[in-house]
């Protein structure tokens, strides 16, 4: 084996601070305001505004594209003459009914599914049935069976939000650590207790993952339901809207009925999701 | 000189367990007994089954051969009289505060209520120098301070016995070594019952008054020794380390004379 040169040892002493040119420095009001999210966000919405308005402006055909002006004079109109709020509200309603019950038969399905081997093969079954079928093709048969009305939307929205919320959820406590369960029996836990105390806190990430597609499945499927049929006595919702002002060639109000839709998907994802978020799986560390 | 009825008793235990596509053997009649204030440790190479015998202490598996009795009564179902203290570090619930995961623990047990939980929780977050953290989630924590809350949070619960599976063998050594120390220093304060799972000879004659040697595949009592006692001159316990590892190493030897 051949010698190893000597490398002679280094040390150096360490450099005073007159020897860097910036330690720490106030970033410019612009690039401060650069690193804001929201700001960035909002000025990409007006750019697109602008785009809107001067194409519509060119184009010069209301029935086709109505500029971003007008649409926003009709949702104003619109909103203040109280026929708006009115829809959006009848939509609202009938999402609540329908949505709470998927998620509470959601979670009934994913319990029996955790507590027995039976109800893992039922809930694995139905999920692989019925996930893939998108719910507005059950509209026609829920018409049938529930009549023009309430009943058949809350019937195809809760086909729709179920499987999302169901799928996620049985994901989210089989993921579970084991030391986690062990844990939760040493204390003396078991079955439903067992469940409510360790499981879902334990699984929240997945469970609110699975919500929010169960929303936006939900959403998107009401409004779609309410395009084909959607006057259910007398009063109908955001999607009964637009097509009644198709009807009447009003476009500028389409175009109000489809930024109300939008403004209310934003809402909800980014007031109710995210507080949920910051003030539960962000807090525990379990995202970032 | 006769012995005390013993806190923990087991008595010819057999312990299987069923991978995907095999039966395994952990443990082949085990045999030994945990006195009042023991520091009993279950020391051997991987395989031996020690962890899963002290999952059977723990209530998680029943054993197919023999018995295991704590204060005389028959273990059927994990409980809150032999609390575990895990390797892992997510042990600790996450949504739940250090002072929170302990004081959860009393009152989810029945053991305490309200603010009665709260303070004994403090009580011994104090113990183990997390005061400052006490509000603090487990994701903030590093993984010796998450070892302590566990710890605190056994403690508190005042098992009979406290059942720690390799608790710091995730830690860095400096680490490791300190929390051995501290553990030892809890010990003289309250004297509790510990069953500690290791595999590092050195933690072994460190933390336990009394080590129980175990061979692997399956595992099988190879030898119940007495530790040295604390505080006494190194050397006592180097040649007893020495020795363990002759104990565990011999088959290995006479393996590969066989080959």
């Amino acid at each position: 084996m051949s010698e190893m040169a000597i490398r002679p040892e280094i040390i150096q002493a360490a450099r005073g601070p007159q020897d860097f040119g910036v330690v720490e420095k106030r970033l410019t009001p612009f690039e401060r305001m650069y690193n804001q999210v929201w700001l960035r966000k909002t000025f990409l919405v007006v750019v697109l505004a602008i785009i809107w308005e001067v194409y519509a402006r060119n184009l010069d055909n209301e029935l086709l594209v109505p500029t971003f002006s007008a649409t926003v004079s009709a949702w104003w109109g619109a909103v203040s003459s109280g026929v708006l709020p009115e829809r959006a509200w009848a939509s609202l309603q009938v999402l609540a009914i329908g949505f709470t019950t998927g998620v509470v038969l959601a979670g009934i399905l994913t319990v029996l599914a955790i507590t027995t081997r039976i109800g893992t093969d039922f809930l694995e079954t139905m999920t692989a049935m019925f996930n893939p079928l998108p719910a507005i093709a059950l509209l026609p048969l829920a018409l049938i069976w529930f009549g023009l009305g309430i009943g058949s939307l809350v019937f195809v929205l809760v086909h729709s939000v179920l499987w999302a919320v169901a799928l996620n959820t049985h994901a989210g406590f089989r993921g579970v650590s084991q030391t986690l369960r062990m844990v939760g029996r040493n204390y003396g836990l078991s079955g439903l207790r067992l469940v409510l105390t360790i499981l879902i806190p334990a699984a929240f990430p997945s469970i609110l993952a699975g919500l929010k597609i169960g929303w936006a499945f939900a959403w998107r499927t009401l409004i779609a339901a309410e395009l084909v049929f959607g006057v259910a006595s007398g009063k109908g919702g955001l999607g009964w809207y637009i097509f009644e002002s198709k009807n009447q060639l009003d476009i500028p109000e389409v175009f109000a009925g489809l930024l109300t839709i939008i403004m209310i998907g934003l809402i909800v994802e980014n007031v109710v999701f995210r507080t949920i978020e910051n003030r539960t799986i962000r807090r525990w560390g379990m995202q970032n | 000189m006769t012995l005390p009825q013993p806190l923990l008793d087991v008595r010819g235990v057999t312990l299987q367990y069923k991978t995907r596509d095999h039966l395994v053997t952990a443990t082949y009649r085990v045999d030994f007994a945990v006195q009042q204030s023991d520091r009993f440790v279950l020391l051997g190479p991987s395989g031996c089954g020690k962890s899963t015998l002290l999952k059977a202490v723990g209530g998680y598996m029943s054993p197919v051969e023999g018995e295991i009795t704590l204060k005389g009564q028959r273990i059927a179902r994990p409980g809150p009289d032999r609390m575990m203290v895990f390797q892992e570090f997510d042990q600790l619930l996450p949504w739940k505060t250090v002072v929170q995961n302990v004081a959860f623990a009393l009152r989810t047990s029945g053991k305490l209520r309200g603010k009665a939980a709260e303070e004994k929780a403090m009580h011994y977050i104090e113990k183990v120098h997390l005061t400052r953290f006490a509000n603090a989630y487990p994701h903030t924590l590093s993984g010796g301070m998450k070892q302590r809350v566990a710890i605190a949070r056994g403690m508190a619960m005042e098992p009979d016995i406290l059942l720690m599976d390799e608790p710091f063998a995730a830690l860095d050594a400096l680490t490791r070594q300190r929390m051995q120390d501290e553990l030892l220093a809890l010990w003289d304060e309250t004297h509790f019952t510990v069953l500690f799972v290791t595999h590092s000879i050195a933690e072994a004659v460190k933390v336990g008054n009394r080590i129980l040697l175990l061979s692997p595949h399956p595992g099988q009592v190879k030898a119940e020794l007495n530790s040295v006692p604390r505080g006494s001159d190194p050397a006592g316990a180097a040649a007893l380390e020495a020795r363990i590892h002759d104990m565990l190493f011999v088959d290995r030897v006479e393996e590969e004379e066989h080959v």
